[in-house]
């Protein structure tokens, strides 16, 4: 077990890597900064001044020498905009999208998993027929669009929520949560739910496929042939087999959540690292985008990794090493 | 004294075709006296799993028990409540499958599949339904119950996974087990041994057995009485003796003829032309004429039961000679 960890954490490393080759090569052939940052009257020398100092004159293959001699030692290089360290920009908004998509991957399992198990149990009745369309719209309709949607309904019309910004946050371990108060959880709810909404039909039809599966199994007829009630056939016999594909999407969707919430932070004004990204991007922010690429990599690796150990801990037959 | 296991009438469907639906388990009846071991022979398709099933009230849906009733000590069980049902189930009614890789749960240990049997039925300790586990495997002839207990099924045998499931079956000292070909997927030798132990067990404990089997060889040795089925329907049905030594429908001939045997050295084996007719399309009047040498205009009409309730034939033109 140890030994395979080991060797996991060494494929990890290599993934790692490559990806720091892929990430500085791919965004350093993408646009030239020194065209937005600098101010279009200055002249040529001074021009000349800040590409050096921004250490764009060199070669490619230097400037990724030093940028992979700045990483090892947990440094992005400061941001083109903000003037700080790219990774304390980044770390800065990480609280804001972090409970977002805590929320949002909340909302997506206490909603999607007994929706998932109930249409599955039942396919025949005319509620779990509603699940499963319901499913489709969450499935399909653009997240955008639906967050327009809630603020147009919930914000505009009905007055009941805010539609813009974190609300009033409270510090907990040094940074700054919304949950932690009651004008920050109205703040959150919308943007969690717009979120949560896709995540929550994948749960879904994910849950009630497995279970679709699970109960045509012989092990399932035999725990009935040995007279168990059906709450134990259900929460025991079928929903610790079913946990084992959930839990592999449920880690690798909460990657995608953090990753992937530009579009609801944008339209929720939610200053997360989504939004941050957005910008840098359109400001070619190379340092901001490097090190939230890399930090992006390194979530999902370790996702990745928690979700093997989560394997073995619900599945007995999957040991790491491989063996038996 | 009465039956146990009064059957009579009983009619198992599954929805399809026309009209009624397809009949699975068409008109069958048959009596079990207490310890008394029915041998219920069949191709794969006739209808005697299902007929288990019907017994243990686990048709899977869409199937029904449609007409007939099924009386267990008294009671009929096709009317009982769902709950009386379950609370019969692995304690006075038990059943063994059968293919043991599937019906022990892959993610629960051994001993928690056996201790929940027990709870599902009597307010007992854990310590105590523990240590019945462990004697209950001990009876099945598994070396060292205590550490079992502790396995998953996965780290057991094809032999040591029926030993529990057959460990399961007994713990509750039922009234009746049935056993739907219980060895068929096991090695001749393991075969023979768990036979011979589920043997000693319910000779043991009095315990009454539905032996389901294409396996005429298995039955002959084991059971006091033997019931032929095709087409969903028990088409003969007597003491094993009689029945083996003097069958008289073709059918059932032509199953016997079809067992190699020390006579047989040599001469080719007699076999039954044609393939099972499928629920689907199975032939008007007696389900086997299409296959049947001796049949006739006559065979297009439903024959019915000609003999006893304890020995009969469903065949207009039975063969009225002794076997060789």
């Amino acid at each position: 077990m140890i030994t395979s960890l080991i060797r996991r954490a060494i494929q990890a490393g290599f993934v790692i890597f490559a990806m720091t080759l892929i990430v500085f090569i791919g965004v350093n052939v993408i646009g030239n900064p020194v065209d937005i940052l600098i101010n279009p009257d200055l002249n040529q020398a001074e021009r000349l001044r800040v590409v050096e100092s921004l250490g764009l004159d060199r070669p490619l293959w230097q400037q990724y020498l030093s940028f992979l001699h700045g990483l090892a030692q947990g440094d992005f290089g400061d941001s083109f905009v903000y003037s700080k360290p790219a990774l304390d920009v980044i770390v800065e908004r990480l609280p804001a999208t972090l409970e977002l998509a805590l929320c949002a991957m909340l909302i997506a399992i206490v909603v999607g998993l007994p929706l998932g198990l109930y249409a599955g149990l039942y396919p025949n009745r005319v509620s779990s027929k509603i699940i499963m369309t319901g499913s489709i719209l969450g499935f399909s309709l653009p997240t955008f669009w639906v967050g327009l949607m809630f603020i147009l309904l919930f914000a505009v019309q009905l007055g009941w929520l805010p539609s813009n910004g974190r609300g009033e946050t409270e510090l907990l371990f040094g940074a700054r949560w919304s949950f932690l108060t009651a004008d920050g959880l109205a703040h959150l709810f919308l943007p969690a739910l717009n979120l949560a909404l896709f995540k929550t039909s994948l749960i879904l039809r994910l849950t009630r496929a497995g279970v679709q599966e699970v109960v045509m199994q012989d092990y399932v007829k035999f725990a009935r042939a040995k007279g168990l009630r059906e709450n134990r056939i259900i929460f025991v016999h079928i929903l610790k087999n079913l946990m084992i594909p959930v839990v592999t999407i449920i880690g690798l969707e909460f990657g995608s959540l953090i990753a992937f919430s530009v579009v609801t932070e944008s339209i929720f004004g939610w200053p997360g690292m989504g939004k941050l990204i957005i910008d840098s991007i359109n400001l070619l922010d190379r340092p901001v985008i490097v090190a939230y690429l890399m930090m992006m990599v390194v979530l999902f690796v370790s996702l990745n990794f928690i979700i093997d150990i989560c394997y073995t801990l619900l599945d007995p037959r999957v040991r790491l090493d491989g063996k038996g | 004294m009465t039956a146990l296991l009064d059957v009579r009438n009983l009619v198992t469907t599954f929805p399809g075709g026309a009209g009624t639906g397809l009949r699975a388990v068409d008109d069958v009846s048959f009596q079990l006296a207490r310890g008394e071991v029915l041998g219920l022979v069949g191709e794969s398709g006739s209808g005697k799993s299902v007929t288990g099933f019907s017994i243990m009230g686990l048709v899977d849906w869409p199937g029904k028990i449609a007409e007939g009733q099924i009386i267990f000590d008294g009671s009929d069980l096709a009317k009982a409540s769902v709950e009386t049902r379950r609370s019969l189930r692995g304690r006075r009614i038990a059943m063994v499958f059968q293919d043991p890789m599937m019906t022990l749960n892959p993610v629960l240990r051994v001993g928690t599949q056996m201790t929940e049997a027990l709870h599902a039925h009597e307010k007992i300790g854990k310590a105590e339904a523990r240590a019945r586990a462990r004697d209950a495997l001990g009876l099945v002839g598994m070396p060292s119950p205590e550490e079992r207990l502790d396995a998953y099924p996965h780290q057991l045998s094809g032999g040591m996974r029926q030993r529990v499931a057959i460990a399961i079956a007994f713990l509750h000292r039922p009234d009746l087990i049935v056993a739907d070909e219980p060895t068929t997927a096991l090695d001749v030798t393991i075969q023979a041994q768990i036979i011979s132990e589920f043997q000693k067990l319910t000779e043991d404990s009095g315990t009454a057995v539905i032996w389901i089997t294409h396996d005429l060889a298995i039955v002959s040795g084991l059971a006091d009485r033997i019931a032929v089925m095709y087409g969903g329907r028990i088409v003969e049905a007597g003491g094993i003796a009689e029945v083996l030594e003097r069958p008289r429908h073709p059918y059932t001939r032509g199953l016997i003829q079809s067992v190699p045997s020390e006579n047989s050295r040599g001469t080719r084996l007699t076999q039954i032309p044609g393939v099972t007719p499928s629920l689907i399309n199975m032939p008007e009047g007696c389900a086997f004429r299409t296959r049947c040498a001796r049949a006739t205009a006559a065979c297009v009409q439903r024959p019915g039961r000609f003999g006893d309730e304890d020995s009969y034939h469903r065949c207009f033109h039975p063969h009225e000679e002794a076997l060789r």
